[in-house]
């Protein structure tokens, strides 16, 4: 299936799927789904960079909260320009500010991704493991900002007002929060899916399997490890970008939270990290698990399931649910990371 | 304006102390990752293991912490082993410590904190000891033996681990391992054994250092992972496998996360460390005694 | 005279205290068929390296075809046409055979204007390589059920998949059978004739005798003979060094 047909058929499922949802007129549903959502993109960003190029990255939250706080900055503009700006510019400013969520999450992708081709750019000629511990203290670091930005609100938080009406007719705001995190989880799936069939995921496939043989073929491994940490925090921070508005008062402890960091590594390595297939699964069963984990015993037990989990199945499993499909039931004749002959040499 | 030397050179002091205890608290990584090249994130959770141990027992028995950590030393040189016995087997012979092994000491460390969240709760926890409330003045040095005793015992920690590395055989094929596992083997060592001791023993330093821990600070259970980047830090300053270098890095890095919470508020420390990691990585990964 | 296709120009490398390479100066001529010799750990590899880009010599310079090699990365001495093997096989264990040689067949050929590069071209290009080390029957399999023989031939096979002008063959032969020795030696010299500089690094002695126009010794980082083959191997010193052994 080429990439635009898939993303018009993931499309309309989703479509159809949320049309079903509302049948049921219950809102809970669209609140702990947009969760599930959630970590579905998290974790196909993580797999970007940590399944297809094996770098492992500890500070998922940190680019989750940017997408939050650049949101948040944008919430805060009109005020502060009424306060200190000239009436004229303060006027234009408030009509633009905050944009509307699409923007929003581009907005949030782009600062994010800048961030992380920083961090790569800093850290990614090291090895991988440098990496990791990098991305750990861009972690602390991005909190101790955030803790002692007042404009944002600092420790004590940020209120965000949400919009009075929806740009959609006929759905409630937590629906159309739940919308449009729908239509970022398409995209996240097809670009991921897109990648592993290219010539770029070949690319990441060698940096994964041998980075020094890798450079031997021609494998430009820099500019390809920056490719892959920028989409991967890109997409992190359009992940977070909706976030404030969901959650209504933003604080830094929730933000940073750190279920965002082990279940962003978690559920990719237990769905499986050779495909897109693999965050997705993994999401959609441990995200529905701790929902019900939380809602049942309570939020800390549930993750310290998705903690024990983690560590198991990468002692005894090492490829995830999905390597143990492919092992019980034999090799499928297509590998996900291989490229179909006509795919490889098209795009670029 | 007036140049505050006096507080100046008490947050220097502060400093130099802290950096001491910083040494006792990298020493495991030193000997972990930079001489064994295995990435044990989950260091800091042992320390904090550490702290709660001492905790308990004080709490019950009023026994001293850092006599505590003494007792349980064996303890964790066997949780050492088992874990290292799980890493080896699971990541180090499939060749797959990049990923996965990393992945493994990450849900160590995470489980472990929730563990302790589910078990002792959020609240702050200390201990009690006579020293603990005593500061020795002199004219305008304060010198709080809180942070003395533990700097004390953290220097002794060190120079006994420096002296086990270059004096004995155990120690010294410990070095050797880290360089060239085919020629240890031809002599007669077991490489595997031998990175299991020096695993092990990294281990128990953490035990002692989580009683130093629990006496400078009181402790909950998210403080381990503020550890995480000075530990790195630092053993990436010292120049990884040095321990001469760890405890340069260490009092480097007690003495600027000292002087810039004295001047500019504790709420920038955790940044402090981090920065240096991030400023180190970029600029000379080698570190300043760098192999 | 023409102007050498590589020229390594004084490259020391050091290891901490230990001297890998201490002033190496070598030259290569365009289509010339250079072996190189030495005990183990006398420096061959990490000479291979410096000028692969693997390593960075600290002294000294590595020109090839023109271009400073100096501060290149290795992915870009690759794309110049400077393509090398390793001595230990490093293939790409989750990619297929196939998939292995079509890694520098997408990144490296695919860039050069001057060789075509449709998608059948790479295809064919794909078989013809696998043809030449005889693994078109294992196209699809994975790098861990190949033979150590056959992971040695995919390893040659993926540096020659990249087209380059200038080969460095490490160590490729070891562990094969005097049969699969005579079919690399010619499959070699079949590249030779079409163009290809060579510069095999052997152990085996038959090889190399029978491949190198010309045959560098190389002992503790030093270089202690270059020239015709029959005339190294009768200089008292390379015997006292290697040969003698």
């Amino acid at each position: 299936m080429r990439t635009w047909q898939f993303f018009l058929v993931s499309l309309a499922i989703a479509l159809v799927g949320f049309a079903a949802a509302r049948l049921l007129k219950n809102d809970y549903l669209f609140f702990a789904g947009y969760v599930v959502l959630q970590f579905i993109v998290l974790a196909t960003a993580w797999n970007i960079l940590g399944g297809y190029c094996g770098y492992v990255n500890f500070g998922s939250a940190a680019f989750f909260a940017i997408g939050a706080y650049t949101t948040v900055v944008m919430t805060k503009l009109p005020a502060f320009a009424n306060r200190h700006l000239p009436e004229g510019l303060a006027e234009i400013i408030g009509s633009i500010t905050p944009p509307p969520i699409p923007i929003l999450i581009l907005l949030g992708g782009v600062v994010a991704g800048l961030v992380g081709l920083g961090t790569g750019y800093l850290t990614l000629r090291l090895r991988g493991v440098f990496f990791a511990i990098a991305t750990l203290a861009l972690a602390v670091v991005l909190q101790t900002l955030i803790v002692n930005w007042d404009f944002v609100g600092g420790s004590r938080g940020a209120y965000v007002i949400r919009p009075a009406t929806v740009p959609v007719l006929g759905i409630n705001y937590i629906e159309y929060l739940f919308l449009v995190m729908l239509v970022l989880v398409v995209v996240a799936l097809t670009v991921a899916r897109a990648i592993e069939r290219s010539r770029l995921g070949y690319g990441f496939a060698t940096i994964r399997d041998d980075e020094l043989a890798a450079e031997a073929s021609g494998v430009p491994t820099l500019k390809l490890k920056l490719v892959a940490t920028t989409l991967s925090g890109a997409f992190m921070g359009m992940a977070g970008a909706p976030f404030p508005y969901y959650i209504g008062f933003l604080e830094p402890s929730s933000a940073f939270g750190l279920s965002y960091a082990v279940n962003a590594i978690a559920m990719p390595m237990i769905g499986g990290t050779t495909s897109w297939v693999g965050p997705l699964l993994g999401a959609v069963l441990l995200g529905t698990l701790q929902q019900l984990a939380t809602v049942t015993i309570s939020s800390a037990v549930s993750l310290l399931i998705v903690g024990l989990l983690l560590v198991f199945f990468v002692i005894i499993a090492p490829n995830g649910l999905l390597g143990l499909w492919h092992d019980y039931f034999g090799r499928k004749d297509e590998k996900p990371t291989q490229a179909t002959d006509k795919a490889a040499v098209k795009t670029s | 304006m007036d140049f505050p030397v006096q507080l100046f050179i008490n947050a220097l002091i502060a400093g130099i102390l802290l950096g001491g205890f910083y040494a006792a608290v990298t020493v495991g990584i030193s000997i972990s990752f930079g001489i064994l090249d295995i990435v044990n994130i989950a260091h800091p959770a042992f320390i904090i293991l550490g702290s709660y141990i001492a905790y308990i027992l004080n709490q019950r028995f009023g026994i001293d912490p850092i006599l505590v950590s003494i007792l349980v030393l064996p303890l964790f040189y066997y949780l050492g082993s088992v874990v290292y016995q799980v890493y080896y087997v699971s990541f180090e012979k499939r060749g797959q410590e990049a990923l996965r092994g990393l992945a493994f000491f990450f849900g160590l460390l995470f489980v472990t904190e929730v563990i302790l969240i589910l078990v002792f709760g959020v609240d702050y926890r200390y201990v009690q000891a006579g020293y603990i409330d005593t500061t020795l003045r002199f004219s305008f040095l304060d010198l709080p033996m809180r942070m003395v005793v533990p700097f004390a015992i953290s220097m002794a920690l060190v120079i006994g681990l420096q002296l086990f590395l270059t004096k004995t055989f155990t120690g010294r094929a410990i070095m050797a391992v880290a360089q060239d596992q085919l020629a240890l083997s031809l002599m007669a060592a077991d490489p595997i054994k031998i990175k299991r001791i020096a695993f092990s023993i990294s281990i128990a330093t953490a035990a002692i250092a989580g009683a130093l821990l629990i006496v400078i600070q009181p402790v909950e259970p998210s403080v381990g992972r503020e550890y995480i980047g000075r530990v790195f830090a630092i053993c990436v300053l010292g120049g990884m496998g040095s321990l001469p270098g760890t405890v340069i890095a260490a009092l480097l890095l007690g003495i600027v996360e000292s002087i810039t919470s004295t001047f500019y508020g504790p709420s920038w420390a955790p940044a402090v460390a981090f920065g240096f990691l991030l400023i180190t990585l970029a600029v000379r990964p080698s570190g300043i005694l760098g192999r | 005279m023409t102007a050498p296709l590589l020229k390594v120009d004084n490259v020391s490398k050091r290891f901490g205290g230990f001297v890998a390479l201490d002033g190496i100066n070598l030259e290569v001529a365009p289509g010339e068929r250079l072996g190189l010799i030495g005990p183990n750990g006398s420096g061959k590899s990490t000479l291979v390296n410096c000028m692969s880009g693997t390593l960075h010599n600290e002294t000294g310079s590595v020109h090839f075809d023109g271009h400073a090699m100096n501060g290149l990365a290795p992915h870009q001495r690759t794309h110049l046409g400077l393509a090398r093997s390793f001595q230990l096989p490093r293939p790409f264990h989750s990619l297929s055979v196939a998939e292995n040689i079509r890694v520098p067949l997408l990144y490296t050929v695919r860039l050069r204007r001057d060789v075509p590069h449709t998608r059948e071209e790479l295809e064919h290009r794909c078989h013809e390589v696998l043809g030449l080390v005889g693994l078109e029957h294992k196209a699809k399999k994975q790098p861990k059920d190949l033979t150590q023989v056959e992971m040695r031939k995919l390893e040659l096979a993926r540096a020659m998949a990249a087209e380059p002008k200038l080969l460095i063959a490490d160590e490729a032969m070891a562990g094969l059978s005097e049969s699969e020795v005579k079919d690399i030696v010619s499959l070699l010299i079949t590249l030779n004739e079409r163009g290809i500089t060579i510069i095999l690094i052997e152990h085996i002695m038959t090889a190399v005798m029978s491949f190198s126009q010309r045959l560098v010794v190389l002992v503790s980082g030093k270089k202690i003979s270059d020239g015709d083959p029959q005339d190294v191997i009768r200089d008292p010193e390379v015997e006292r060094a290697y040969l003698g052994q």
